[in-house]
């Protein structure tokens, strides 16, 4: 329950004001890119300006020879020390293991993408270290480069040439309901089809990535200061696989990060390069990407090309999903790019509703370009757009209201737990009842009004709407292990009860813009009924921090923040402990509220900040039952996934004699279970609603035949910018609480993204169904360029 | 190397900067003023928005050498003489107008420009001016709220907190 501390809320459920936003808000925020250290040198590298080719030589003796040149590094420099792995092992459908070629610090041999680096140099200036990559003479012969996914699984040249196939894995979900899921589909009465393509996003955190190795030769450690959405995984694949440092030997800290997105979730050769350097050069070694250099080298986002099968009966009743997928996994393996298009999309193509044959099959492929990984919403957005499009594609056919179609087929409130036909067993939702709430958001009885207005103005006006469910809280370690994960996905929490009554809590989870430092305050201070302004949260530094697993996933509050409750709650029990002894009661007796231990039924008691003070000054102390101190770590690992789901919905007008879409509305009601803070919550969706806007209207990543990257700046890629955009209505009240985490939460950082485009583009296709246009399907981004072809095609 | 000498955020200062050093790196570099953020290298993001003679720039479109003499203002000279934040810095935290904070020194500064020209601009015209200032993080709702509330205008009607 809520608690006061003077006059205001400030527990569980406040929507109080980010502590973090004066210093961001003053300049004095601290990225990694701010730090300064004495002593300190330029890392630049030389990138591939070719898609495809074999390094023949690289001609460093002018570069070494320029002013302020310290070092030169080429591919040759890193032969000896390990790739940067994949994450999660997946089987092909006959059993084979995916084919995983070695992803090396610097390219050596060949180069595989345009903005591949095969070499840095390091000099005194950053000027000095451009001019000497300038100088470097490599002859590179390019080669003819694989782009298209299609061609590429065809045949034709080869990305790796050890492996003799551009397809990673050939991936079935679940293998065993494969023939019964085609079984039901041929006999099914209507089988709605639709291919489709998810379009690969380049996520633009508006930090670039930037590294600063520092090796401190009297000690032998290194320090990484680096734009990480999780520093210990970073630690633990730089030291485990890739250079092979003792992990006590390296510290690794993210400080301020200037947001992911999923970007700064894997570790980047950049990282490995700055530390080795430093080593070497026994000086600080820095690096800051450009901009430029990030549209080439960060993981890119989505890209899949998908066809869809969706089997109903004539009522409108679910028979089964098919899905055939390619995900384009680019020119390496990236971390977790395994993972995205496998166990985050196809556990998921069951969607919302209660169907009994889901079949999943997806190529995963590599192609001359950048490597693809988890982006915002990482594999359930691609499965949420294929499904929510299919589903309204088979409304319009059968010739019914497509909430209606959903309605009928979603799984009900007394069917939870619910086992899902993708293997995933959903613990808890109610999406009538998000629905509800989305069509009095949207107002849609007054839809016909307002599409008629739309018309007197020359506009055609759609509605367009749907469901999401979403896997968050990743992940439960036994479940991901038995799926091929590499690492266990638990997180971790240390809460230090300082002698005057502070706290400071160390903790797994990295904050890049979802306000942790706040808000995990207010669980803690609510748990011990304390003030949260007196509570600090430490992030971001593997030398303070327990080993925690980071921040992607939706999982900051449902896993670390559970850790967090379970250290708190060790805190409380050995403080019962001290306050018995302090008492000079049973431990039994001691009853804990509103920050005051008593002894029950007296008037006896001593508040939290006195058993604090008494831990540490253990005088007259019963050393033989309890350790001084007052400091607890927890680790958690989830039971299962959770569900987070909703309705979104949104009003278009199209400009029939441009083409041009603009958003009238847009809503969103969602189901996150608990809130911690509510204001927090709202930001995060805007966010998520803003991706994903323009990924379904205007961002669109474009290679041409060559794999030259044609939207490599903000000049050529469209991000959004405010007048792209609308206000948004996002209600997030009423959820229904996760059943086994303790906080009832569910994870809100990636919904925006999974829930909004097949809105939009439905949306876009019922304003043109309602104009008389015959168009079934757009593929993203809907530019006006596109959709004025598609109502201008023959037979429309 | 030419000597530059400006008065930054009221405090004259001078350093040796080479032509072709942008005064972006002149004020995060030299200056350590890192509130200036450079987040690309087109001109496109305003990460890097001061303001050179009362006029927002953006210092990434700028040489130090350019700005020898002017009067510069960054997010670090923006705060209340007390340390308080300023009625616009104070209207993006009360309406969480910021998440990652990356664009945020860039966003205030554009704001400021914004409402000395215009002080009680329309949500058109925020979204407008905002065309040169990029933010990922928060789909812009708070941003125009924010703006909006901190040029006086009641903002309490625009959908969803």
């Amino acid at each position: 329950m809520p608690k006061d501390h003077g006059t205001e809320h400030t527990g569980i459920g406040a929507a109080t004001k980010r502590r973090e936003d004066i210093r961001f808000l003053t300049g004095e925020g601290n990225y990694t890119d701010d730090i300064q250290l004495q002593g300190q040198t330029y890392a630049m590298f030389a990138r591939s300006d070719v898609a495809n080719g074999v390094i023949k030589s690289i001609d460093t003796s002018a570069a070494e020879a320029m002013p302020g040149v310290l070092a030169v590094f080429t591919g040759a420099d890193f032969v000896e020390v390990g790739g940067n792995p994949a994450g999660w092992l997946i089987n092909s459908r006959d059993g084979e293991p995916m084919k995983e070629p070695k992803r090396p610090v610097l390219a050596h041999g060949k180069v595989r993408h345009v903005g591949d680096a095969y070499a840095a140099v390091v000099a005194e200036t950053k000027q000095q270290a451009q001019d000497a990559v300038d100088a470097l003479e490599a002859d590179i012969e390019e080669l003819p480069a694989v782009v298209n996914m299609a061609a590429a699984v065809a045949g034709g040249g080869l990305v790796h040439d050890e492996i003799e196939t551009n397809v990673c894995f050939d991936w079935g979900w679940i293998e065993d309901n494969r023939a019964a899921t085609d079984a039901a589909i041929k006999a099914a009465p209507h089988v709605t089809t639709l291919e489709l393509v998810n379009n690969r996003l380049v996520p633009n955190a508006m930090e670039t990535r930037a590294s600063i190795g520092d090796y401190n030769a009297g000690t032998g450690e290194y320090t990484l200061y680096t734009t990480s959405q999780n520093p210990h995984m970073s630690r633990l694949l730089i030291c485990a696989f890739v250079l092979g440092i003792p992990e006590n030997k390296l510290r690794v800290v993210a400080p301020d990060v200037g947001g992911g997105f999923g970007s700064k979730i894997y570790h980047y050769g950049e990282e490995a390069l700055v530390l080795a350097a430093s080593k070497k050069l026994k000086r600080p070694v820095r690096w800051t990407s450009s901009r430029s250099e990030a549209f080439l080298s960060d993981a890119h986002g989505r890209d899949h090309v998908t066809k869809i099968e969706l089997a109903c009966e004539k009522d409108g009743t679910f028979i089964a999903f098919r899905t055939e997928t390619m995900a384009n996994v680019g020119a390496y393996l990236s971390n977790f790019s395994t993972a995205t298009p496998t166990f985050l999309h196809g556990t998921l193509m069951g969607g919302n509703y209660t169907v009994p044959n889901v079949y999943v099959n997806v190529k995963a492929v590599f192609t001359n370009t950048v490597p693809v990984d988890a982006y915002r919403g990482a594999g359930r957005p691609e499965a949420t757009y294929s499904i929510e499009r299919v589903i309204d594609m088979a409304a319009r056919e059968l010739g019914m209201d497509p909430i209606e179609l959903r309605r009928k087929n979603f799984v009900k409130p007394d069917q939870y737990p619910y086992a899902s036909a993708a293997g995933l067993e959903y613990d808890s939702g109610n999406y009538d009842r998000q629905m509800d709430k989305l069509e009095a958001m949207m107002d849609i009885k007054g839809f016909e009004a307002r599409r008629k207005e739309s018309e007197a103005n020359g506009k055609l006006r759609g509605l367009g709407l749907n469901a999401y469910i979403e896997a968050c809280g990743i992940a439960p370690s036994n479940l991901v292990g038995v799926l091929g994960a590499r690492v266990g996905l638990y997180d971790a929490a240390t809460v230090r009860v300082n002698a005057t009554g502070s706290l400071a809590v160390m903790v797994g989870a990295h904050s890049h813009g979802q306000g942790h430092e706040t808000a995990f305050p207010q669980v803690v201070g609510e748990m011990l009924g304390i003030d949260p302004q007196s509570i600090e949260i430490v992030h971001g530094d593997t030398a303070k921090i327990p080993f925690g697993m980071g921040t992607y996933g939706s999982r900051s509050l449902a896993v670390c923040g559970s850790a967090v409750v379970r250290a708190t709650e060790k805190i409380i029990a050995k403080a019962k402990k001290i306050a018995a002894h302090m008492l000079e009661a049973s431990e039994a007796d001691i009853e804990f509220t509103e920050g005051n231990f008593s002894v029950a039924g007296t008037d006896k008691s001593v508040s939290f900040g006195e058993v604090a003070f008494k831990a540490y000054i253990p005088h007259n102390f019963p050393i033989e039952d309890i350790e001084p101190g007052l400091e607890e770590t927890a680790f958690y690992d989830p039971a299962n996934f959770t569900y987070p789901s909703g309705a979104y919905g949104c009003e278009v007008e199209v400009d029939p004699e441009t083409g041009k879409v603009t958003i009238e509305s847009f809503a969103a009601a969602d189901d996150f279970g608990n809130i911690i803070n509510p204001m927090i919550v709202t930001g995060q969706v805007h966010g998520g609603i803003g991706q994903g806007i323009g990924q379904a209207l205007i961002e669109q990543t474009s290679y041409d035949k060559d794999g030259q990257l044609l939207s490599a700046s903000y000049m050529d890629y469209a991000m959004p910018r405010a007048d792209d955009l609308p206000f948004y209505q996002v209600n997030h009240d009423d959820g229904t609480p996760c059943t086994h985490n303790p906080l009832g939460v569910k994870g809100c950082g990636e919904a925006g993204a999974i829930g909004s485009p097949p809105t939009i583009v439905n949306a876009v296709i019922d304003a043109l169904q309602r104009g008389g246009k015959n168009v079934t399907h757009i593929d993203m981004p809907l530019t006006p360029s596109r959709v004025w072809e598609a109502m201008n095609a023959k037979g429309v | 190397m030419t000597q530059v000498n400006m008065t930054v955020n009221g405090k004259a200062v001078s350093g040796d900067v080479e032509g072709r050093t942008l005064l972006s790196d002149f004020l995060r570099c030299d200056l350590y003023l890192t509130g200036t953020h450079i987040g690309c290298d087109t001109s496109q993001c305003g990460a890097c928005v001061v303001h050179v003679n009362g006029e927002a720039v953006k210092s990434c479109t700028m040489f130090a050498a350019e700005a020898d003499g002017a009067e510069v203002g960054t997010i670090e000279g923006q705060a209340n003489a007390d340390g308080s934040l300023n009625t616009i810095q104070q209207a993006f935290q009360d309406h969480h107008g910021l998440q990652c904070g990356f664009c945020t020194p860039g966003m205030v500064m554009s704001t400021a420009a914004l409402l000395k020209d215009n002080p009680k601009p329309t949500e058109k015209e925020v979204r407008t001016y905002l065309e040169g200032n990029i933010c990922r993080c928060t789909g812009y709702h708070n941003i125009v709220k924010a703006i909006m509330a901190a040029s006086g205008q009641d903002v309490s009607a625009i959908a969803a907190e």
